[in-house]
């Protein structure tokens, strides 16, 4: 074996394990993450968790809760529609125009846009005129976050629907629209699906832009969306800072977060199962 | 039924009534479906105008109060209306940029490590958990920030992070959050390099890493590029991770582990009690942060677009 | 029939120009489909070069030649599914019974409705068997759902798949057979009760037992409809249709009786091809 031989393979011996250092480093840190949120937050688990409103003291999360979900779920429906809608655009009639190639690049450009400035848009435009915080805002700015992902996955989608098929229900004599909603949707229909969860998941998650828009609140709140509305990421920010000289505050706010991660791990997970389901069959 | 194909000479023409009306009403919805649809694909352009419009309508008191010293001074007290955007400008590239340095090699190793290393059986797995992992809520990354990773630096290196929080940790906690982010899209693009092209690479007696080298790197440079750029952009935006950490301290002290503040934390923590000038200073910080991200993401989704357009 | 000798005489007059020589071969059957000086563009590429011939009712007409002749975009042109797209552009007239099928005031999805088409892939949507079938006949019809089980019972039966599929009515159409998906499409085309059916190269994706089981059934709907259909297997052309029309490099060499083409042609191209010399 000669010199330059030993060189290169100790050379990627090196680099390799350096590799595989950097791949146990990041995933330390990654496991520590969920450690301390498994530990910390089943600790304080208990069924009062989310039978029991939020308090200045102890109390539950219950209210923050039905609040996320509330208005991750109205946000979610009005981020389907429009985007589901704006995507169809994008891959069935804007296509290769120049409207089109702009309307990609913006939307690109927001499915990256940091949320908080999302939460202050909402702000200016909803929250001043209408002089207060109200769970309509808070919907508003969520429903901005999950449109852009919405549309990205619907109009990818709908890429991959073969242009036979569209030409098969064309031959038929089938008008655009029907071609659009009988044919193409029912192909894309899994991967649209995925998309919405994982917007879905990615909203409920979603802190900075609810801090000037929804708020949060103490109380229940049972769709009453013109004041405030309680909701889980809120309540860990408050429950952390302003009041995390309260020990059963922090407690509480670990195992909303271990609540909060839960639910968006779960709904990813569900996600990847749709769209994996579909490229089986 | 009319199943053989003769008679009626001009049919095209003349259709059954019940035709006629199928017609007429499915080519209304026709219309009908297409504007709508384009209306909705409008609704983007105006979102991002609007943003851009309230951000500029609503910051422009203070721009034009402040003028230049907006972002050249570095004293923000709000109780004499002195607002410098200084400190958190610095606070922002500070945090920004040591995420990246501290996350870029450590996505490119895990990354390596999934594609080219990795037991088959495990790359499947350990890829999905990369992935699912960059979903945790931003939140959760700064929660753990401020409970344990704060107090650990506190306490085993007194002397360089003396409160444990400050610019330096915030970044730590950024680096963390974004290298499943960055690891995933790397993951991805480097998948695309067709594989007889690395076999054609060890064929000729490469190493693993003058593959990876030689072959990977170079046709995926521009994907790679754009995924960092597009974690920077998440750590330049991001408020919930940084604000927990970075000491949210006004003063301006141009060190890498001082207590300091960034554009997102400050607007989250000020944002709520402010009001007239204050707030509209806010607001021209959270423009000027757009803006900052829109030209970043700008550059991104060029980058990642070339390599997509080249991918099979 | 007197017409077609002449048409090889000036065939074998202008030999080295590819001029077509076309002839009405069947003074009985009357034409379907009228094609005058047609020519088609992909944007600047001419694709089909000045092309005039007739489809006779009731009968098999196809198209042969090399891939890239341009079969595949003439048959395209009859239902106008070029419309598709955008910066495709025909010249000329295709005459449906008389009537142009490029005039503006022609629906051009009553148009595909009475000249259906079947792709080269199967392309069953992905739906069930029934609701495939009723996709179509929904567009023009509204059916009681009586009416509507009788007609897909109908369409199942002409394609000779209903006893396949009569208990799978409601299993999804993408989990059949390669052979029996493109049956379920031919099915498809029929429930529209079209009068001419277009088929692109059926069997290109299809074993040899389902291409015997299509080739079949093209030779019974015949009776029914009018069938063009493209294909790159001469013999099969030689066994399916009534009439060959030879392509090559856009231009129509030849269109005659397929026993005349595949016995005695004309061009000196057309046997060149059909004997195999290239292609």
């Amino acid at each position: 074996m000669n010199s330059v031989y030993q060189r290169r393979r100790i050379i990627n011996r090196m680099v390799m394990t350096l590799c595989v250092a950097a791949a146990a480093f990041g995933i330390l840190w990654l496991l520590m993450i969920l450690g301390t949120l498994m530990f910390k937050g089943a600790a304080a688990l208990s069924p009062d968790v989310f039978l029991e409103r939020t308090k200045m003291s102890g109390g539950g999360l219950g209210n923050a809760i039905l609040g996320s979900l509330i208005m991750t779920a109205l946000a979610t429906v009005v981020g389907t529609v429009i985007g589901v809608a704006a995507g169809t655009w994008l891959a069935e009639y804007g296509t290769k125009s120049r409207l089109a190639s702009t309307v990609r690049f913006i939307n690109d450009v927001l499915l990256s846009a940091p949320s908080i400035i999302i939460g202050l848009f909402v702000y200016a435009v909803m929250v001043l005129p209408m002089g207060h915080f109200s769970g309509w805002a808070g919907v508003a700015a969520l429903a901005v976050i999950i449109i852009p992902v919405v549309i990205r996955a619907t109009e990818d989608m709908l890429k991959l629907v073969p242009n036979t098929l569209r030409e098969a229900a064309s031959a038929l004599g089938a008008h655009r629209w029907w071609v659009v909603t009988k044919v193409c949707y029912g192909g894309a229909r899994a991967g649209i699906i995925t998309g919405i969860l994982l917007g879905c998941a990615r909203v409920s998650g979603e802190t900075a832009p609810l801090l000037f828009t929804s708020l949060n609140s103490n109380q229940w709140n049972f769709f009453d969306m013109d004041s405030e509305m309680p909701n889980l990421p809120m309540t860990l920010y408050q429950n952390m800072t302003i009041n995390s000289f309260i020990p059963r505050q922090v407690e509480l706010a670990w195992a909303g977060a271990l609540i909060l991660t839960a639910a968006v791990l779960a709904l990813n997970i569900i996600a990847r199962i749709i769209s994996s389901r579909r490229s089986k069959g | 039924m009319k199943n053989s194909a003769t008679a009626d000479n001009r049919h095209l023409l003349r259709a059954s009534s019940g035709e006629l009306k199928a017609l007429k009403r499915n080519g209304m919805i026709d219309r009908l479906f297409e504007r709508s649809t384009l209306f909705f694909a409008l609704v983007v352009l105006v979102l991002l105008g609007s943003i851009m419009a309230s951000l500029v309508m609503s910051g422009w008191p203070a721009l034009s109060t402040l003028g230049l010293d907006f972002f050249t001074t570095d004293r923000w007290a709000a109780n004499v209306e002195k607002f410098g955007a200084l400190p958190a400008i610095y606070g922002t590239i500070v945090t920004s940029v040591v995420a990246v340095v501290i996350a870029v090699p450590v996505s490119l190793g895990i990354a390596i490590f999934l594609t080219e290393q990795c037991p088959m059986v495990l790359r499947r797995p350990l890829g999905t958990t990369v992935e699912l992992l960059a979903g945790v809520p931003s939140i959760i990354y700064g929660m753990w920030g401020v409970e344990v990773l704060a107090p650990f630096l506190q306490s085993y290196f007194p002397t360089i992070f003396p409160a444990g929080t400050g610019l330096a940790t915030a970044g730590l906690i950024l680096a963390v959050m974004i290298i499943p982010f960055i690891t995933a899209i790397t993951r991805d693009v480097m998948l695309t390099v067709p594989s007889m092209m690395r076999e054609s690479a060890y064929g000729l007696g490469c190493t693993t890493w003058e593959v990876v080298r030689s072959v990977v790197f170079p046709s995926v440079r521009g994907g790679m590029v754009g995924g960092v750029i597009l974690g920077l952009g998440r750590a330049l935006g991001e408020t919930m991770a940084v604000t927990f950490v970075i000491g949210n301290n006004l003063f301006f002290s141009p060190t890498l582990t001082g207590q300091g503040t960034s554009i997102a934390a400050l607007i989250a923590n000020q944002f709520p009690e402010a009001d007239g000038l204050q707030r509209s200073a806010l607001l021209a910080l959270g423009l000027m942060l757009f803006v900052i991200t829109f030209i970043v993401l700008a550059i991104a989704r060029y980058m990642l677009n070339r390599i997509e357009r080249r991918a099979p | 029939m007197n017409f077609s000798r002449e048409g090889s005489m000036s065939a074998r007059i202008n030999e080295s120009t590819l001029q077509a020589t076309t002839s009405p071969v069947n003074s009985v059957a009357a034409a379907k489909l009228k094609v005058e000086e047609l020519n088609f563009y992909y944007g600047n590429f001419q694709a089909l070069k000045n092309i005039t011939m007739e489809v006779p009712a009731n009968q098999v007409t196809a198209f042969i030649g090399p891939s890239g002749c341009g079969k595949s975009t003439m048959l395209r042109c009859f239902n106008r599914i070029h419309d598709l797209y955008p910066g495709l552009r025909t010249e000329g007239q295709i005459l449906l019974d008389g009537q142009d099928i490029n005039d503006r005031k022609i629906d051009i999805n009553l148009l595909r409705s009475r000249i259906g088409m079947v792709f080269q892939k199967p392309t069953p949507f992905p739906m069930s068997v029934f609701d495939n079938i009723a996709f179509g006949v929904k567009l023009y019809e509204r059916l009681s759902a009586r009416d509507m089980e009788e007609r897909v019972e109908w369409a199942l039966k002409k394609a000779a798949l209903w006893e396949e599929v009569k208990d799978k009515l409601k299993q999804s159409g993408q989990a059949l057979s390669g052979g029996q998906q493109q049956r379920l499409c031919i099915a498809r085309t029929i429930a529209v009760k079209p009068e001419v059916i277009l088929l692109d190269e059926p069997t290109s994706a299809l074993d040899p037992i389902s291409t015997g089981y299509i080739e079949d059934l093209v030779n019974e709907l015949k009776a029914d409809y009018t069938i063009v259909i493209v294909t790159h297997n001469m013999q099969q052309a030689a066994r399916v249709s009534d009439v060959t029309a030879f392509m090559y490099l856009g231009e129509l060499i030849e269109c005659d009786e397929t026993t005349r083409i595949f016995t005695q042609p004309a061009h000196k191209r057309t046997e060149d091809y059909i004997t195999g010399r290239y292609g």
